[in-house]
């Protein structure tokens, strides 16, 4: 019996291949930044600092600047306020029900910004349904109350909680239970072992947490557009963007340098954040696996009632408005049982062309990101963890850049990237295109880390077992590697579909007619006052990414650790 | 099944201080069981990694059959060898079922699925594993698994068969059924067998020749009862077996592979190839205990092994093993009649011997 001999030649030619991916990721993700970058000293018309000077002295520029920081800042204040509070009762006590809690606390991070800040205006403010419907509805002509630095960063602070939740309770499962085992021993109450021994030990994390959601709430282009454009309230991205919708391309350079100081106002933020975290080193050592569960006794119901009271307080609340709005005739009506219809909706979504069009758009550029980004990203995960080079390191430590970047920074990056073609006529700005590719850039960590880790947890040896009973590299990668990783795949790809189909900040600039998404859409609509049908079809988006997350958390038994997102 | 060779062989990984492994020159015979025993990090399986193409040698050359798998210039990839190889972890893939497992080399190389279907069955045949054909991996308990990892190197024949601490995750009574396993599965099939150990137990019971390894280095290559009658150095003494090592000086030979020689005070009969003794290793059964002996010795700890008690004994300041039919009480002082043991030349002497009981 003689088997047929292998041959070798096809693997090591992939082996050598492979890495030639490193090229086109490192164009798309890190070329456009890298383009931007050389707009603000004046690339292609002679070094010049004259557009950095001549922006910064704007006081324009320094008025939209001390907005962002103030918003920014107080929106971390607020979502630290949320986010620790949350992520102390939920990590450390005996509240009952936390799956669901942690849940709900999530929704907000994955609505749009731009759907949360038009469900909160439907809350408040002289045209509410939902207040009419209660007879509660302060009277016609009195502002909007959201539409005001206190709005905004009211709403950045619950838009961002999660981030500082997520991070915080990272932390907190880090702390060993024994030491918190040793304080009780030693006498301490729950509280001096909360101040004494926790708080100090998640400091770290309570800080790099506050500066992603400072970072976030920095580039957040939604909430400062729906509640400061009307109030005259400018931020950088609103700036970046009224300037570039009011006078066209011609004031690129001058963008890109507003870009820029948002972009460098955002880099210090991450760079604060990292410090933090790697300084933040008690050198924790034990078994972290006992989760804490200090005893509230009978504050408990209490608690949880205050826990979920919030809950609807920053969820509920605001989508019932939403909902409320989308169900009446025409704007200003009131909602009862007679007015109610679901003419808005029936607009919307089968009538309007442009919704239609803008959900074929974002379904469209959605789909495929995810789709182009797991067949790149499967590979390059593979790299990275696998055969690890100064070439992946450097790109691994680079990809977060296009992410953690403010969107608009990036959209400003892609239009001067992509607007004509190196070595050709063409241009690729107005098409969708521009939106894919910038997409592609933006999400591509969303797909990669997950990957990643599932591949860091995937033992070598499996890979190493089918090569020595003769599998090549590619088939390697088809029977083991791809099978096994495909859960977090799975998962990377609806989180990428997730924040694709949500995104506006980017789409905002890149957009043209024809090439809308549904957060162009929604603000849009709301712009020319078609706040009920934009209600409509954001209740909509709304029910699609809620039925997504819950998709997500069916699968998340079969999901290595730290793949989802809110179960980390 | 092939010859598997290496010549001047050295591994030296970025970054590490010492290499993994120190220009090794050895070979193994076809169809030979093999055992490599060292304590951690000696480099036992960065050997059996270069073995699997793994790793790459940083120097010297490595063939199978005749045939170079790697040396300067030539690298032959691991799925190119024809190695089998037998994973500490086993190594199944968990989404594919037992059938599945053993059936993938069999895809790889494109045989006809009747073919492949039969050989399979011979496999799960042969490994007792037929019932169990459906189930996923996680359905089965250890030994099962690890027997699955021996049908799925099995299926494809390979020129050599290599196993990385194969018995590790198992508790006690599984591993010496294993150890049965793996000696039929050898008399089966008459693979040429490397077996990556650091128990030397397993290593003594399994091989037919063992390498023991330190440092990178092979110390000595050779057959078990040979490694425990007859150790090449320190540190094989310390390693292998039970006992106590200790200085000599030399006497006058007295036959061929006889000496005269001093140790512990005494004047004894040793047995040895070197021509200049340092050392000689003394196994419990080089000591009778006997009354009228002049050697005496204090009892330090007595330890019952089942049918005989195991005594360690201070003698002339050295630590000494016997066995002793009855029980004997810490500080009781014996007499002690030692045997011709063998000796041997060893210039490290006894920093080898520390670190080989350090390990032991």
């Amino acid at each position: 019996m003689s088997l047929r001999p292998l041959t070798a030649d096809g693997s090591r030619s992939l082996d050598r291949l492979l890495p030639l991916l490193l090229l086109p990721v490192a164009l798309i993700s890190l070329g456009p930044v890298a383009r931007l970058m050389l707009e603000g000293i004046g690339f292609g018309r002679g070094l010049t600092t004259a557009h950095l000077t001549a922006v910064l002295a704007r006081p324009s520029t320094l008025e939209a600047l001390s907005h962002s920081l103030i918003t920014a800042g107080g929106g971390t204040l607020i979502s630290i306020a949320i986010g620790a509070s949350f992520a102390f009762l939920v990590a450390l006590t005996d509240v009952r029900a936390k799956a669901a809690l942690v849940f709900c606390l999530m929704v907000p991070m994955m609505i749009p910004p731009q759907i949360t800040a038009l469900a909160w205006m439907q809350v408040t403010g002289p045209s509410s349904v939902m207040l009419k419907l209660v007879g509660l509805a302060p009277p016609l002509g009195t502002p909007q109350p959201l539409h005001s630095p206190g709005g905004i960063i009211l709403l950045l602070g619950i838009q961002h909680a999660s981030i500082v939740f997520l991070t915080l309770r990272a932390g907190l499962r880090m702390i060993p239970a024994d030491l918190v085992e040793a304080a009780r021993m030693s006498g301490a109450g729950p509280v001096r072992v909360w101040a004494q021994v926790v708080l100090p030990l998640s400091l770290p994390a309570l800080i790099a947490g506050g500066s992603m959601a400072f970072v976030t709430a920095l580039g957040n282009f939604g909430i400062p557009a729906m509640l400061g454009i009307p109030a005259r309230y400018a931020t950088l991205p609103t700036l970046i963007y009224q300037r570039l919708v009011g006078m066209g391309p011609g004031v690129l350079p001058e963008v890109a340098v507003l870009s820029l100081v948002i972009g460098a106002v955002a880099i210090l933020g991450v760079l604060a954040g990292r410090l933090v975290l790697s300084r933040g080193g008690h050198g924790l050592s034990g078994l972290s696996s006992a989760p804490l569960a200090l005893s509230l006794c009978r504050w408990r119901p209490a608690v949880e009632i205050a826990l979920w009271a919030f809950i609807a307080a920053i969820l509920a609340l605001p989508l019932l408005a939403l909902l409320a709005t989308s169900l009446i005739p025409a704007y200003g009506v009131p909602l009862s049982v007679d007015t109610a219809t679901l003419k808005a909706w029936h607009q919307a979504l089968f009538v309007q062309p442009v919704t239609r069009r803008a959900y074929v758009n974002s379904l469209f550029l959605a789909t495929a990101a995810a789709a182009v980004l797991m067949a790149v990203c499967l590979p390059l995960a593979w790299l990275t963890s696998r055969r690890p080079t100064r070439a992946t390191r450097i790109l691994d430590a680079l990809v977060d850049l296009p992410y953690a970047l403010p969107g608009v920074v990036l959209s400003i990056a892609c239009i001067l990237a992509f607007m004509r073609l190196p070595f050709t006529g063409l241009s690729l700005y107005g098409t969708i295109w521009i939106i894919l590719l910038a997409y592609l850039a933006r999400f591509l960590v969303v797909m990669l880390r997950p990957i990643q880790s599932s591949l860091a947890q995937l033992d070598p040896s499996m890979e190493e077992a089918a090569a020595s009973v003769g599998a090549s590299l590619g088939r390697r990668l088809r029977t083991i590697v791809l099978p096994l990783a495909a859960p977090s795949a799975a998962a990377g790809a609806i989180l990428v579909f997730l924040t694709a189909v949500n995104e506006l900040t980017v789409s905002a600039l890149l957009w043209a007619s024809g090439t809308e998404t549904l957060g162009v859409v929604i603000f849009n609509l709301e712009d020319s006052g078609e706040t009920v049908m934009a209600s409509a079809l954001a209740m909509s988006i709304v029910c699609l990414i809620v039925a997504l997350m819950a998709a997500v958390q069916a699968g998340a038994r079969h999901l290595p650790k730290g793949v989802i997102p809110w179960q980390s | 099944m092939a010859e598997l060779s290496f010549a001047s062989l050295s591994k030296r990984f970025d970054g590490a201080p010492a290499p993994a492994l120190d220009a090794i020159s050895a070979s193994v015979a076809s169809g030979e069981f093999v055992a490599l025993l060292g304590p951690s990090g000696c480099g036992k399986t960065t050997l059996l990694r270069l073995i699997a193409g793994f790793e790459r040698p940083t120097a010297g050359s490595l063939t199978l059959g005749g045939r170079v798998m790697a040396d300067a210039t030539r690298f032959v990839p691991p799925e190119a060898r024809e190695i089998g190889i037998v994973f500490q972890s086993y190594a199944l893939w968990p989404h594919m079922t037992v059938a599945g497992n053993v059936a993938y080399p069999l895809e790889v190389r494109r045989l006809p699925r009747a073919e492949r279907a039969a050989r399979v069955a011979e496999a799960l045949e042969l490994t007792g594993l037929t019932p169990y054909a459906d189930r996923m991996p996680a359905q089965l308990s250890g030994g099962q698994r690890q027997r699955v990892a021996l049908a799925r190197c099995l299926v494809f024949e390979p020129r050599a068969m290599l196993l990385d601490e194969p018995l590790a995750n198992l508790d006690l009574a599984l591993r010496a059924s294993m150890q049965d396993v793996f000696r039929m599965f050898h008399r089966r099939t008459g693979a040429t067998m490397v077996y990556v150990t650091h128990d030397q137990g397993e290593a003594l019971a399994l091989a037919d020749r063992i390498a023991v390894m330190d440092a990178g280095r092979i110390r000595q290559f050779a057959a078990p009862e040979t490694l425990y009658r007859e150790p090449a150095d320190c540190f094989v003494a310390g390693f292998v077996g039970d006992g106590g090592v200790v200085s000599l000086r030399l006497g006058a030979p007295s036959g061929p592979g006889r000496r005269q020689a001093t140790l512990l005070g005494q004047e004894v009969t040793v047995r040895s190839d070197s021509a200049t003794p340092t050392h000689a290793c003394i196994r419990p059964e080089d000591i009778t205990l006997s009354d009228t002996a002049p050697l005496r010795g204090r009892v330090l700890g007595c330890a019952y092994l089942g049918g005989r008690f195991r005594l360690t004994i201070e003698a002339a300041g050295e630590t000494l093993v016997a066995f002793s039919a009855r029980r004997a009480r810490p500080g009781e002082v014996l007499g002690l009649r030692i045997a011709e043991p063998w000796a041997f030349h060893d210039r490290e002497g006894t920093v080898l011997m520390d670190r080989a009981r350090a390990h032991a």
